[in-house]
């Protein structure tokens, strides 16, 4: 297969033909760019919509608490609903083959300080559970434990940011921070794909914030994870059987919506799932129309090549080439054009997109890449289509006669 | 070397056609130097078309060396083109793009020579034809007739059986072609048999032979006694 005489031939033919060769590159060139970019833009519109999401589980379950706002079992409205840490026990008890992972929050707001250092912060105060209800990577140190729980210790893991921010690029795990007034030891450092807010957030066992804080059994809200071999409909039942047998145990009406709320993920992780169906349509289309157009573009390319080629063929034609040898200079020159062109347009347009990064975030575009697999066979379609599309006007001018090309003056 | 025999050929012109060649005979023997003549329509570069298997007749034979040429394929006829036939067009037809040396040497590619020997035989023809240090130069860096001694050169360099030359002078002035005609009637000396077409009397005596065509058919074939053009150089 491999003629460098061939090749000779056609290196010769593009190099002195520059204008032409470019004409024909640029068309292919702009398609696949075009392609690369429009592509690229909707992947990151995908991602934004995944990264929304993936800051929490999709299985939780969050359990909120409020007051009653209709009267039941004799007991009047307004009642105020609050969770203990008997109530977590008691939906792992009664689900336990359906909750994967639980852990009960309570939140405090405090002034963090640590030696000249100071800022406010957010504390989570948790089960050890809550590592993988939100998708905490611990960086340095470690989570919150069950020793943590049973003996109440005064220990936070700190976010990422935290640590920056009052610690002042030295290791945070290991020192004393002080929160309002309480010296805790830092045990771990952590960071979260849900973004900068995640990580300004300090954890501690729940046991020691309701002693500390209260000295009580409360807590503010409880979460859970369900079982992820449940299907949709499985999750979906199991959520609102949840919320019948809580409103139940708090003697609720259960057409109360306001004092005790389930948020299920598994119904908005259906909406996202549309949403993203949606988008992949419209990467769908975007993908044919570009490929369609730049399809279009190499048949006319071509179409014009052998036009202006005419003469030349009669020439050859005349010096004695057979059609087979017509038909492969023209194909192959075009072929090996969409080849250079689709990757110059390739890069181009990965480039493009890899500059614009910083500025499509504004737009909610994250991380616009195409991957090499997409691209590549968007390329493959067009080479396969410009030599689908090549060859007619190639086979045709093979058979055209020598004396009509030479005539054409 | 050649030989026809009650060739005919139409053209279709709308609905109805156009008789170009009515039945013509002629053949020509290795060594000759002939000159077709005629009036434009009287079908004589339809004629030297035929005979350079860049056109097909309707009707009648066509023998070359032996060889009947007839329902050819596209590929048959470029072996053949390719083996028997050297053409030199009025208007050169040189490839723009390539140098002089490439297109002398384009031939013998078709001929699936290797790329060195090519290039050997190409700028011995180009060498012949005066114009070696001419060969990295592109047609048109060359003057009309460096043109057409390229276009001679690469004519000659498949070593063809017979040289086929549609107006050779046509387009060059009057010292031009007489160059180029003694190179060619040099070429008639070393054994080349040649047909040339041209309306120009003072070329057409250069030849050996002159046959004249009108309307299709042959008025006049005679032998005439040979002009050297080297007495005008």
């Amino acid at each position: 297969m491999f003629d460098r005489d061939l090749w000779r031939e056609i290196f010769q033919s593009i190099n002195m033909n520059k204008t032409r060769s470019l004409l024909s590159g640029f068309t292919v060139a702009f398609a696949i760019s075009l392609f690369a970019i429009l592509f690229g833009i909707v992947n990151g519109l995908v991602n934004t919509f995944d990264t929304a999401f993936v800051d929490d589980a999709s299985n939780s379950i969050f359990i909120n608490s409020g007051t009653t706002s209709k009267a039941s079992n004799g007991l009047q409205a307004g009642r105020r609903i609050q969770f203990r840490n008997e109530d977590q026990d008691w939906v792992k008890e009664e689900f336990d083959d359906k909750v994967q992972y639980i852990t009960s929050r309570k939140y405090l707001n405090v002034t963090a300080s640590f030696r000249n250092e100071k800022n406010n912060y957010t504390v989570r105060a948790v089960n050890p559970d809550h590592q993988y209800l939100e998708n905490t990577n611990v960086n340095y140190g470690r989570y919150v434990n069950e020793s943590d729980i049973k003996n109440k210790t005064k220990v936070v893991v700190i976010g990422r940011l935290v640590e920056e921010d009052l610690f002042l690029k030295t290791t945070a795990v290991g020192k004393y921070i002080n929160l309002n007034g309480i010296q805790y030891k830092v045990v771990g450092v952590f960071s979260d794909d849900g973004g900068d807010n995640e990580e300004r957030l300090i954890y501690m066992p729940i046991s020691t914030a309701q002693q500390i804080y209260g000295n009580n059994d409360y807590v503010d809200q409880i979460n859970l994870t369900y079982n992820p071999e449940l299907d949709f409909d499985a999750a979906i039942g199991f959520g609102n059987m949840l919320t019948k047998k809580l409103k139940e145990r708090f003697m609720v009406s259960q057409n109360d919506q306001r004092a005790i709320r389930v948020r299920n993920l598994a119904s908005e992780t259906q909406i996202v799932n549309q949403m993203t169906g949606g988008l992949g349509v419209m990467v769908l289309v975007i993908g044919f129309g570009t490929l369609i157009a730049g399809i279009v573009g190499i048949s006319n390319m071509m179409i014009f090549i052998v036009k202006e080629r005419t003469k030349e063929i009669g020439i050859r034609k005349a010096l004695g080439a057979s059609p087979k040898s017509i038909v492969s200079i023209i194909l192959l020159e075009s072929i090996l054009i969409t080849i250079i062109a689709g990757f110059l347009g390739l890069l181009l347009g990965m480039g493009i997109l890899e500059l614009a990064k910083p500025t499509l975030e504004d737009f909610f575009i994250t991380n616009p890449s195409v991957s090499w697999t997409i691209v590549n066979s968007a390329l493959f379609t067009l080479i396969l289509a410009g030599a689908i599309a090549g060859y007619l006007p190639a086979k045709k001018a093979s058979r055209i006669k020598p004396i009509v090309a030479l005539r054409d003056d | 070397m050649l030989k026809i025999s009650k060739l005919h050929k139409s053209y279709p012109i709308g609905d109805s056609s156009l008789h170009v060649l009515k039945g013509i005979d002629l053949s020509v023997e290795a060594g000759e130097m002939v000159a077709i003549m005629g009036s434009s329509g009287s079908g004589k570069s339809t004629l030297l078309n035929i005979i350079g298997m860049l056109d097909e007749a309707d009707e009648g034979e066509y023998i070359l060396d032996n060889v009947p040429i007839k329902n050819l394929t596209e590929k048959k006829a470029a072996i053949y083109r390719n083996k028997f036939l050297g053409f030199i067009f009025q208007s050169f037809n040189l490839i723009n793009y390539k140098s002089a040396l490439d297109n002398v040497a384009l031939p013998l590619y078709y001929q699936g020579l290797k790329r060195k020997e090519r290039i050997e035989k190409a700028l011995f023809h180009l060498e012949k034809v005066g114009l070696r240090d001419w060969a990295t130069h592109l047609p048109n860096e060359l003057s009309g007739g460096q043109k057409q001694r390229v276009a001679i050169a690469r004519a000659l360099a498949a070593n063809p059986k017979l040289l086929l030359a549609d107006e050779p002078t046509g387009a060059l002035d009057t010292t031009t072609s007489y160059e180029i005609m003694d190179f060619i009637q040099s070429l008639n000396d070393e054994g080349k048999t040649i047909l040339m077409v041209t309306h120009e009397e003072d070329i057409a005596n250069m030849c050996k032979r002159i046959v004249r065509l009108k309307d299709g058919v042959i008025m006049e074939d005679v032998f005439v006694n040979q002009v050297r053009a080297s007495q005008y150089v």
